[in-house]
């Protein structure tokens, strides 16, 4: 039933009694009180009349003495009515005031407000619990996919960032713990709409707790967390917890990948940057013996795939249990120089500044940099605030938690085939890389490009589906029907699954048979137009074929005749 | 059985803000809120029914001040239904209405007769006044059921 409702009719009781009780005591008095008339005799007052005088007099309005003038005993009771009544409606105007003002009735309309915006939507939505750094990055990046998202937050403060923010459609959003089953309920876990929940708060046992009441109230929704341990990941995974972020993993195997194999790296990074975003430009870490200062759950992760490369590290860690174990170790914060020089700063190749602390990590890097100007500087940032002064500190390459967990995620749910295409690509050498490097900005134009997925099905390629019946169609020829159509409109064939199997970068001269799977990627939005033409039976057909033929029942009859043959295949 | 207890068993709970609560400690005492409520929904009833009482068409058997006091009554046992959320709560309320609707129909139509129909109050007229109020007796008669059903149910 209609919580707000009922909250005000219960805190409106007090004041509507007293309304009622100071009209009916006055009007009481009015009814019993006899007046004198011109001729000396007694009338009364009758009860039209009564509630005329006190409508006009307790609502200050003041008509006069109605129906005639008032006798000394009535004026005397008239005037404490005056006041009992005046008293009363202040009362209850005050009543009203204060309880649309009070935190907790705008809370449960807010509340309301919330639950009707998510029961009533119309397209497929995400349910984001957590709005900091990476919350916010992923509800703008699915916004601007033209996708739907509902948030949840503990705090009152960024839900109303968010509706400040200006984001192109509707994002309904809850003050509340996620991870309470009921808030999530709310927010649509059982919707037949919802496509899945991005456990995204900055607390691990918060996301592990939305994972299980995911699993358990909706076990077919897909649900993506967040993890800052080793231990988190392996619990969120043991339940069938669908993708699971660790930023400091994913981190620590990206710096490897940079220094394996550069190319690769830059196709990975370009394929999982949010679309419309300048492209990155190429790093090349040098190989070498590597400072890390800080040595948590990041310094971990980069040490172990350098160890993995051959490569010899020197850490600086301030706290004296978290040392490692087996390599040289000092101790220190390795803000100071000495610190510094004494891990070998003069002949190292690189240093990560890889602390939890901002500041710490930027002193770091303005000394280390003084002491030996061609270190490769690798830096964390941990909050998204600091953004401008590590972008002026210039480090080679900025590793920034929130944003990796929000990349990974949303490649993760524009493709998940990407994730198959960057594991096989592992396998292929740099100039590989390389080559398709430079196909992708042959089409992309600077910015990071999307990658859109393709099946080969009645469902989302119905005209594809149905011109493969009459004829062969090759990828070659399906991409130049697109770029004839629009010159702009190219792509790349990233990937082509048939059956299981997996072609990595097919040529043009690759068959398409109805179930197959295309990874493509190109510039932002083409992906939708190409949709479109899949759809398109008559547009297809002209630009594979170069033949326009009548598609509607009449003209389809005229022209069977004339070419028998051609109607048999239509159904 | 005690004698407070089985005052409780005809007090309703209905006023009590926690809603659902509906158990209630065998020695509780008799909350004075409780007995405001009964007091007004039975006074609400025999009033309508000391008003309706009386030959049917007769404006000699039916009092104006009768009808304004059990509007009031009415009014105040209205306002006290507000804000449960229960089941019983929400038809207590809607009975409530009916009876303060059917009722503000009878003021009007005594109102009409009296100071604007040219002819002033007539058998006509006090019929149809009368047949109103009855129908806001039944409203208020289920309002008492209600009640009843409901603090009965209570101790069980």
């Amino acid at each position: 039933m209609n919580k707000v409702l009922f909250l005000f009719l219960r805190r409106m009781r007090t004041p509507l009694l007293v309304l009622i009780g100071a009209y009916t005591l006055a009007g009481l008095g009015l009814l019993l009180i006899p007046g004198v008339d011109e001729h000396g005799e007694t009338w009364r007052m009758d009860i039209l009349h009564v509630l005329y005088f006190l409508s006009y007099t307790a609502t200050t309005t003041g008509f006069g003495e109605v129906p005639r003038d008032f006798s000394e005993a009535q004026r005397l009771w008239v005037m404490f009515s005056i006041y009992l009544t005046i008293i009363a409606w202040l009362y209850a105007i005050g009543k009203i005031l204060a309880l649309v003002q009070e935190p907790a009735f705008r809370q449960a309309v807010r509340y309301q407000g919330f639950e009707r915006h998510v029961r009533r939507m119309q397209e497929p939505f995400y349910i984001v619990c957590g709005y900091g750094d990476t919350g916010s990055m992923l509800v703008k990046a699915l916004v601007h996919r033209g996708q739907r998202a509902v948030v949840i937050d503990l705090n009152l403060d960024r839900i109303n960032d968010l509706e400040l923010t200006d984001l192109s459609s509707h994002v309904p959003a809850m003050v509340g713990d996620a991870s309470v089953s009921r808030h999530l309920r709310t927010a649509g876990l059982r919707h037949p709409l919802c496509q899945g929940v991005l456990a995204v708060t900055d607390n691990d046992d918060a996301n592990l707790k939305i994972a299980i009441t995911v699993k358990l109230l909706n076990p077919t929704l897909p649900v993506v967390c967040r993890a800052h341990t080793r231990a988190t990941r392996d619990n969120m995974a043991s339940f069938g917890t669908d993708h699971i972020v660790n930023p400091f993993d994913a981190f620590g195997e990206r710096l490897t990948l940079a220094l394996q194999s550069p190319g690769l790296y830059l196709l990975r990074e370009w394929l999982t940057s949010v679309p419309d975003t300048p492209l990155q430009r190429p790093v090349e870490p040098p190989r070498g013996t590597w400072i890390l200062v800080g040595f948590g759950r990041l310094g971990g992760a980069v040490k172990q795939g350098m160890k993995s490369l051959g490569m010899g590290t020197v850490v600086i860690e301030e706290l004296a249990e978290r040392a490692d174990p087996d390599g040289p170790s000092l101790h220190g914060r390795g803000t100071e120089a000495d610190t510094l020089q004494q891990a070998g700063v003069a002949n190292a190749v690189g240093l990560l500044a890889g602390t939890d602390e901002d500041t710490n990590n930027l002193s770091c890097l303005m000394t280390a940099r003084a002491l030996n100007p061609d270190l490769f500087i690798v830096a964390r940032q941990n909050h998204y605030d600091n953004r401008d002064i590590f972008r002026a500190a210039k480090p080679d390459l900025i590793m920034r938690p929130s944003e990796m967990i929000a990349e990974a995620i949303l490649a993760h749910l524009s493709a998940p085939l990407l994730a198959r295409f960057l594991e096989l690509s592992r396998e292929k050498d740099d100039d590989w890389a390389n080559e398709l490097l430079s196909r992708i900005t042959g089409v992309t134009d600077e910015v990071v490009p999307e990658v859109w997925l393709v099946n080969v099905n009645d469902k989302s390629a119905p005209a594809l589906v149905r011109l493969l019946q009459e004829q062969s169609v090759t990828l070659g020829a399906l991409l130049d029907a697109t770029h004839a159509w629009r010159d702009s409109f190219n792509c790349v064939p990233l990937m082509r699954v048939r059956e299981g199997e997996a072609l990595l970068t097919p040529g043009p001269e690759t068959d398409i048979q109805t179930g197959d799977r295309l990874l493509l990627c190109g510039q932002p939005r083409v992906a939708d137009r190409f949709h479109h033409l899949l759809r398109d039976v008559q547009a297809l057909r002209y630009l594979v074929t170069g033949y326009n033929r009548p598609d509607g029942w009449v003209w389809r009859a005229g022209s069977g005749r004339g070419r028998p043959g051609t109607t048999g295949n239509t159904n | 059985m005690p004698l407070a207890c089985r005052i409780c068993r005809l007090i309703p709970s209905r006023l009590t803000p926690n809603i659902g609560a509906q158990t209630i400690p065998r020695d509780a005492p008799v909350s004075l809120e409780k007995v405001f409520f009964g007091f007004f929904i039975l006074l609400a009833l025999t009033l309508n029914f000391g008003f309706v009482l009386g030959e049917f068409d007769n404006p000699d058997h039916h009092n104006t001040y009768e009808l304004l006091a059990v509007i009031i009554v009415n009014l105040i046992a209205t306002v006290l239904k507000f804000g449960d959320r229960t089941q019983t709560g929400a038809l207590l309320l809607a009975s409530s209405l009916v009876a303060d609707l059917q009722l503000l129909a009878a003021a009007l139509v005594w109102a009409y007769a009296v100071h604007v129909h040219a002819g002033g109050m007539d058998a006509m007229f006090m019929a149809s006044i009368v047949s109103l109020a009855a129908g806001a007796l039944l409203a208020n008669i289920v309002s008492v059921v209600l009640v009843i059903i409901d603090t009965v149910n209570l101790r069980r």
